[in-house]
């Protein structure tokens, strides 16, 4: 299969509104299409999910009376963050928290964020009822446990399903292509593999550095058509940086498996875990994702 | 001795209440409806009157216990005891028993293991009152028990406090329970309580400054005073932890259970409606992730409450036409009563258990119904698939029944859900045939017909290893889930054909040549897989039965559901069948090409008469291949003639110098109703009740008339299939000339 390069043009996005994404480590979700959500009502459901946070908070917790914190909700959209026209502009969920100390001089202290986009969805926004709104992509900074609460309320309110979006092997060697052959102004973080070998007790991690200007003058003698990537640059890039491994270490990395990858552009965990790092490719790097996140919802 | 005489005042006023409590409770149900368990049970009244009988009996025993009993030596004791631990986990114990059982048990009068199991068995079936709490508090105080039962007194009271149904008199008490803290195996369970106990102006009376100098600071102590703290700030100086997470030992241990299963028992006796299909009490499970799926959510409406909602309910408050809370949804009529003002729950997974909605969502075809259905199912399944996902092994029973609720609903609804088609096309080349065997197994005989077969590399290529690899029982098993698949697919087209007749609309995107090539492409595998599953475990009858019941819908197809397709069983079946040597497998055998001839005969007939114009005739090689089993089969059963007149490849022919050369004296007669080896034993019996004397078994015996009688013998054994196919295929000759019956008599051809 084919895929584009993630120079995508995005004149029409600020940098400045989608920062909040950048340098923070984000868990990976995939959500089934909301039902009845309605964008008019983002101030209404801040409310109804705050008196359901401290709803929840107080079942069956009673003994922790006292040490109570006013959590605060703000649900806000993000036209910025989206593909194309068709796309549903980004849902934003924060909680921030007010301690009792902090109540007078209203300092509020950010605890968690989510964030549902959908960048270049079409495909899955074009065959839904209109009672439906396709954010497939759910982005979640925070603890857990604000995750399941707030996750727990759209499943009760919009009828839609999370689950968690693992990367595979797969998927992260496109990652490692596509991102070496990124453009990126201050190029001095290396190109990080990160190779997992199962074994007893512990498992070994092998970690494969590349200096990022080596692995752009490999990737542009793999590229044949610029813009364009294929299945088999990919697996003919990967197989380089094997065999070149092989011959210092004697080690087939093909037979271990690949658990991360770390760019300029981001860096990927197989657990579901994404850091952007660089504003100029945020939609490309979430265009993947998108699509990721459709092929586990459909 | 202040105390006592304070102590013994409410004692005396809560027995007397108790006396005419137990007495109305004794007499009838209609007393009091709503304290009475028993009152909806009509079925089990017999068996409730006998135990009503037994504890009443109890009771009274216990009511006058005076002396220390021991348990061992005293029969009478036993009884009683047993009595009432038995109706206490059965259906709780009524309000009118806790005074009695509390008074003896906290008075010290009996054994300490006694005074455990009545404490441990006073389990409520619906409240406690609040006196008999009250009396047994002040004989807590005289300290007549021991400790340990002390303990699990107050561990009583904790759990059970939300049954108690006042709690007014208890919270006057509340200086004797904080005189308790003092003593320190009851002080965590005394802070418990207190803690339950207080309110706001509570805090005020107690002397915080000394419990606060008395005492260290342990965690149950810490939570009352940080609720103390909460009340009245001002009284409590000592700063507290933030956050702790724990801060009382867990009490209702021996309770839980039995409570939990009480109330269970009590909700199902009194339901006005009983499920219709599905269960609604689905186990509990413990949450592990806060998105797992596989509970089904609750039905409930959706609340949220809009500025926009709010605008809608007033002007709906002109119109009359207020949505029905899906909640209060309980009964049919309810359903048909409101069906025009009922609204969805807010997560359409909940209709998987309610049969009432299942009902509803069959009448209303609404798109959105269907795609919130098919998310969340098709999410739950691939999350909660205890073989594709790792670690889920463990949560194999509830992926089980959550299977097997899907396929009960899918049987409710008589459609398949896509989402679980999709599940099973993904997960079963990773399924080890084994987990969760007969739940996936029935889930394959509700995959949604498709004309565009994609059946072969998705269902029939993973199923076949399995199936060739696996057990006797596994093969049989899968050969019943394949049928009813069939039977399902050709059920769909029959209403399919109804409703576009009705409608004369083309909506329907499953062509009639896709459905015809679907179905043979399925009936071909199986007469595929079927044979050779029969050489691998060398013909069975158990094996061969579940390949005949498949064939019994194939063969009637066209008469029966109207699709024009008929398909003959393999050689590798037909002949095992017709070989066999059971009288089983020869009978439903004989059935099966009795209703192929049926079938063809009509299907001839309409082609004749061109009634309408045959978009597919059967091809004549149906035909042929039919006629060629009828002449084995006559052969077989009549005429002796198998060896020579078998024209089918696979068949009996053989030639007469190789039948010489095999030493079998009588070959030519070896093969009909008589020699059959599966019909022998009937010849057997049937000489056997003719000639009661004859010992020789001459079988040649039954021939010209006798043989008409043999033949009215073996239709009055059941062999029903036999006698329709005989009827039917074969032409009898007249009477006269019935001594030459194996030359003149013949099969009838198509």
């Amino acid at each position: 299969y084919l895929f584009f390069s993630l120079s995508t043009p995005q004149e029409n996005t600020d940098p400045q509104r989608t920062a909040f994404l950048l340098r923070k480590q984000w868990a990976l979700y995939s959500v089934t299409p909301l039902y009845k959500f309605c964008d008019a009502h983002l101030k209404d459901y801040a409310r109804l999910l705050s008196a359901f946070i401290a709803a929840e908070k107080q079942k069956g917790l009673a003994v922790e009376i006292g040490v109570e914190l006013d959590i605060k909700v703000a649900v806000s959209s993000v036209p910025d963050l989206k593909g194309s026209d068709r796309d549903q502009a980004a849902i934003l969920v924060q909680l921030s928290l007010r301690s009792p100390a902090s109540l007078k001089n209203s300092e509020e202290k950010l605890v968690w964020s989510g964030c549902f986009c959908c960048v270049f969805g079409d495909h899955l926004s074009e065959n839904v009822p209109e009672d439906f709104t396709c954010l497939p992509l759910f982005l979640v900074n925070g603890a857990e446990s604000y995750t399941s609460l707030v996750g727990s309320w759209f499943q009760k309110t919009f009828d839609c399903c999370f689950r968690r979006l693992a990367i595979s092997p797969l998927n992260l060697s496109w990652m490692a292509t596509m991102w070496t052959g990124c453009k990126v102004d201050k190029s001095t973080s290396a190109v990080e593999l990160i190779f997992s070998v199962p074994c007893q007790p512990y498992p070994l991690d092998i970690s494969y550095a590349i200096h990022p200007e080596d692995a752009k003058a490999l990737w542009d003698t793999v590229q044949k058509t610029p813009g364009e990537i294929t299945q088999e640059e990919v697996d003919v890039f990967m197989d380089c940086l094997y065999s070149h491994f092989h011959r210092h270490f004697k080690i087939h990395l093909s037979a271990t498996k690949l658990v991360k990858v770390s760019t300029a552009v981001a860096s990927a965990h197989c657990d579901g875990m994404i850091k952007f790092l660089q504003s100029k490719y945020l939609t490309g790097v979430l265009m993947l994702l998108t699509e990721l996140a459709i092929s586990q919802i459909q | 001795m202040e105390r006592r005489r304070r102590s013994e005042t409410p004692k005396q006023q809560v027995h007397h209440k108790n006396q005419t409590d137990l007495s109305a409770w004794r007499k009838g149900k209609k007393s009091d409806p709503e304290k009475s368990v028993q009152s909806h049970q009509s079925p089990n009244d017999e068996k409730n009157e006998s135990k009503q009988g037994s504890l009443e009996e109890a009771l009274s025993y216990f009511e006058k216990v005076q002396e220390r009993v021991s348990l061992k030596k005293n029969n009478a004791l036993q009884k009683h005891l047993t009595t009432v631990e038995s109706i206490a986990l059965e259906k709780g114990l009524p309000p009118e028993g806790f005074d009695v059982l509390l008074k003896v048990a906290l008075s010290g009068k009996l054994a300490d293991t006694v005074n455990t199991r009545l404490l441990k068995s006073l389990v409520p079936a619906s409240v406690i009152p609040e006196d008999s709490v009250v009396s047994s508090v002040s004989l807590l105080c005289v300290s007549k028990c021991s400790a340990s039962t002390q303990l699990l007194f107050l561990r009583w009271l904790i759990t059970m406090f939300d049954f108690i149904d006042h709690k007014e008199q208890l919270h006057a008490l509340y200086g004797f329970f904080f005189s308790f803290l003092q003593d320190e195996k009851m002080c965590p369970y005394v802070c418990h309580l207190l803690y339950l106990l207080t309110r706001k102006e509570s805090g005020e009376s107690v002397q915080l400054y000394e419990m606060e100098y008395h005492f260290g600071m342990q965690s149950h102590l810490q939570a009352l005073l940080s609720l103390y703290k909460l009340f009245c700030p001002e009284l409590v100086t000592i700063t507290l932890p933030g956050k702790m997470k724990t801060y009382f030992k867990n009490s209702e241990g021996p309770w839980k259970a039995v409570i939990n299963a009480v109330r269970r028992r009590n909700q199902e006796n009194s339901a006005v409606l009983k499920p219709l299909v599905l269960g609604t009490a689905q186990p509990q499970s413990r949450k592990r992730k806060w998105n797992t799926q596989v509970l089904i959510p609750a039905s409930s409406a959706n609340r949220s409450n809009l500025e926009e909602d709010r605008e809608k309910q007033l002007v709906n408050l002109y119109s009359m036409d207020e949505s029905f809370p899906v909640e209060q949804l309980q009964t049919f009529p309810q359903l048909l009563q409101n069906i025009h003002r009922l609204e969805f729950p807010s997560q359409m997974g909940s209709v998987l258990t309610n049969p009432l909605l299942l009902h509803y969502m069959n009448c209303i075809k609404d798109e959105s119904i269907y795609l919130r259905l098919y998310y969340w199912m098709g999410q739950t399944l691939q999350e909660e698939c205890t073989w594709c996902v790792v670690d889920n092994s463990q949560y194999e029973e509830e992926f089980k029944a959550f299977l097997e609720t899907v396929y009960k609903t899918e049987c409710f609804l008589q459609e398949g859900f896509s989402s679980c088609e999709e599940f099973l096309y993904k997960s079963l080349p990773l399924w080890d045939g084994f987990c969760c065997r007969s739940q996936v197994l029935r889930l394959v005989s509700w995959i949604p017909l498709s004309s565009f077969s994609e059946m072969k590399s998705h269902l029939y290529d993973p199923l076949v290893q399995l199936f060739f690899t696996s057990s006797l029982y596994f093969k049989c098993s899968v050969l019943e889930s394949l049928k009813e698949l069939l039977q399902n697919w050709l059920n769909w087209h029959m209403i399919h054909l109804d409703s576009e007749s009705d409608s004369q609309a083309q909506s329907s995107n499953t062509t009639l040549s896709g459905l015809v090539n679907t179905v043979a492409e399925l009936i071909h595998f199986v007469g595929w897989i079927s044979t050779v599953a029969l050489r691998l475990e060398n013909n069975p009858t158990f094996l061969l039965y579940f390949i005949l019941d498949f064939y019994e819908i194939v063969c009637d197809m066209y008469l029966r559901y109207n699709l024009p397709l008929l398909i003959m069983p393999p050689a590798g079946i037909f002949y095992p069948a017709l070989l066999s040597m059971d009288s089983v497998s020869l009978n439903q055998l004989c059935y099966i090409m009795y209703r192929y001839r049926t079938n063809l005969v009509a299907a001839k007939e309409n082609e004749l008469s061109k009634k309408k114009i045959l978009q597919f005739k059967f091809s004549s090689q149906t035909y042929q291949e039919y006629n060629q089993y009828i002449v084995a089969m006559v052969g077989c059963l009549w005429t002796s003639s198998a060896f020579q007149k078998d024209t089918h490849p696979q068949g009996l022919r053989m030639d007469d110098e190789l039948l010489k050369k095999i030493a079998v004296q009588d070959f030519k007669s070896s093969f009909n109703i008589v020699y059959h080896p599966a019909l022998m034993g009937y010849a057997l019996l049937f000489l056997q009740q003719a000639w009661p004397d004859d010992t020789t078994f001459n079988f040649s015996l039954i021939k010209g008339k006798r043989w008409n009688w043999y033949l009215e013998y073996l239709y009055s054994q059941g062999l029903k299939g036999l006698k329709v196919f005989i009827e039917s295929s074969i032409n009898r000759v007249s009477q006269a000339s019935h001594n030459k019956t194996e030359n003149m008599q013949d099969e009838k051809f198509i």
